[in-house]
């Protein structure tokens, strides 16, 4: 296991849910600055409600969430935000009303001083959204909403990116245009949380992953050793 | 023709005042999503409130119209922090029946501070511009400044939505709320915001429907269906579509008259509501935003 820079994220032993029964049962989560860190799991585990503990979204009942070391369990998703977390929902996650450039604007809302050179900085990492940038989001293909929705997150300059389902709904090259991405914005020192249906892809890019089922963690390995586990390649990855 | 045009001119006076009530509900029920039955009174409010500045200083009602929408802004706030903040997060159900409870205390209010008899602004006529060109087409002045106010404030709207920061936030609240507070936009801020706007816009019209008729305390109630008809038909949640759903509900108000008796004017308003909401509940606009 790679442990090269400190940890940035620290998600011990997370029990919690929605109010009713606990969907997450003793979770545990790691990231580090250097890493791109992927969450595998059926559907149901809990791979969202865990991103959602994460980032003050589910109430988090027992268990602690350390982020540089400081306690974050609980905390509003505005502290998150200052702090240096950015959190892309799973669904919904861009302003459909308003254009992308408006959309990045609202990702870096809390930012003070001039957002422009951000946002060229967004425009440089995905170009097809520079020349989109007066299109409402919600007339954009699933592919471009999601890199709106990357675009958004980026604008706060975060230590740490978590990334729900990045590539769910896009075609074959754009996954893996998607992936270059992150694999580019990982290389500029930002760490990277995400949960991936396209789990074979998704390990072979992550330096390590977690394999959850039903709210606690099942495997925690790098990318290729999990890719390479038998069990987990029936359970998760299509045999 | 001459009555049409006449008529015309009616229908954009009443589109203008129901414009004002209509970007209001539409921006609170965009960011608060609830439809908010006290804003009618607000209306009356804010007319009220009118006329008390006319009365002690002695302005005149163009001159009252900013000193009423400054005090229906601050009203608006205090009612949301004293009443609608502590139930923010119940059903939407909760919020419609309380704005409904806060209509009928208001109104309780205004009848209470300024007697339920008819008052009116100026006393005296007002002498009608008469257009001979258009075949002695006769046009009030008060009409004309209530129609350009109308349209400035809109305009004003417009550029503060598209504009700054804040109105930026707006819209984006509105269009999803859960992404709003996962950017880290500051939810109450931009609530009180938009009770300001709400508010002074609300009395923005209850001052114009004062200029153009009387004051009465259920003049707002009673234009509440049409304000909503008017927020549906531009397209809940879009304060743009609210002055053309406005002036189009206004003007097929006062075109009714032309055909069936003023009484049923309201019923007219309410016959296109209720079509719209069977056959385009999005609004006129949709995804045109
Ligand atoms: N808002 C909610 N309120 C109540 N229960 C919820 C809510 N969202 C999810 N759940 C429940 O929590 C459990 C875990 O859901 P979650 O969305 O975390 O799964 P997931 O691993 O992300 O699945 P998927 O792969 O389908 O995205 C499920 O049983 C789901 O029904
Ligand atoms: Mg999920």
């Amino acid at each position: 296991m790679s442990s090269s820079t400190t940890t940035l994220l620290d998600a011990q032993d997370i029990y919690g849910g929605y109010g009713g029964a606990d969907i997450l049962k003793g979770t545990n989560l790691r990231a580090n600055a250097d890493e791109i860190v992927v969450i595998v799991g059926p559907n149901g585990a809990g791979k969202s409600t865990a991103m959602k503990a994460i980032f003050g979204l589910v109430k988090v009942r027992t268990g602690k969430v350390l982020f540089q070391g400081e306690d974050i369990t609980n905390a509003k998703p505005e502290q998150m935000v200052r702090r240096g977390i950015a959190y892309v929902p799973q669904e919904q996650n861009v302003f459909p009303s308003l254009t992308v450039q408006e959309n990045l604007e609202m990702g870096g809302y809390l930012m003070t001083g001039d957002l422009k050179p951000r946002m060229e900085k967004v425009y440089d990492l995905f170009p097809k959204l520079a020349e989109r940038r007066r299109q409402p989001a919600g007339l954009m293909s699933g592919g471009e909403r999601q890199l709106v929705a990357m675009g958004r997150a980026l604008m706060v300059d975060p230590k740490l990116l978590m990334l729900d389902e990045p590539t769910a709904g896009l075609s074959p090259k754009l996954i893996d245009e998607t992936f270059e991405r992150i694999k580019q914005i990982n290389a500029q020192g930002i760490g990277v949380l995400m949960v991936e249906q396209n789990a074979k892809q998704a390990l072979a890019i992550a330096s390590r992953g977690y394999v959850l089922a039903t709210g606690a963690n099942r495997h925690e390995d790098t990318g290729p050793n999990l890719l390479a586990d038998p069990e987990v390649a029936e359970m998760f990855l299509g045999g | 023709m001459n009555d049409i045009l006449q008529i015309l001119i009616y229908g954009m006076v009443l589109g203008s005042v129901l414009s004002m009530g209509a970007i209001g509900v539409s921006m609170i029920f965009g960011i608060l999503r609830f439809a908010h039955f006290a804003h009618g009174d607000f209306m009356t409010l804010g007319a009220y409130i009118g006329l008390t500045f006319i009365g002690v200083m002695g302005l005149s009602p163009w001159f009252a119209l900013p000193a009423a929408m400054v005090g229906m802004a601050v009203v608006a706030v205090v009612i949301d922090q004293l009443l609608y903040r502590r139930i923010r997060r119940t059903q939407p159900v909760i919020l419609l029946i309380s704005s409904f409870g806060m209509a009928l205390i208001l109104r309780s209010l205004i009848q209470l501070i300024w007697g339920s008899e008819n008052q009116t602004y100026a006393s005296g006529i007002q002498f009608p511009w008469r257009l001979d060109v258009l075949g002695g087409l006769r046009i009030k002045p008060d009409h004309v400044w209530i129609v350009l106010i109308s349209l400035g404030l809109v305009a004003g709207v417009h550029l503060f939505l598209t504009r700054t920061r804040m109105g930026k936030a707006m819209r984006a609240m509105s269009d999803n709320m859960d992404l709003a507070l996962v950017s880290g936009i500051p939810a109450e801020r931009v609530i009180i915001v938009t009770w300001i706007i709400g508010g002074a816009l609300a009395a923005a019209a209850g001052v114009f429907l004062g200029i153009d008729t009387r004051l009465h305390p259920v003049m707002g109630w009673t234009t509440l269906l049409p304000v909503f008809a008017a927020a549906i038909l531009g397209g809940i949640g879009r304060p743009y579509g609210a002055i053309v759903g406005g002036m189009i509900i206004g003007i097929s108000m006062e075109m009714s008259t032309l055909f069936i008796s003023a009484a049923y004017k309201p019923a007219v308003a309410f016959a296109i509501m209720v079509m719209m909401l069977i056959f385009r509940p999005q609004g006129i606009f949709k995804g045109t935003l």
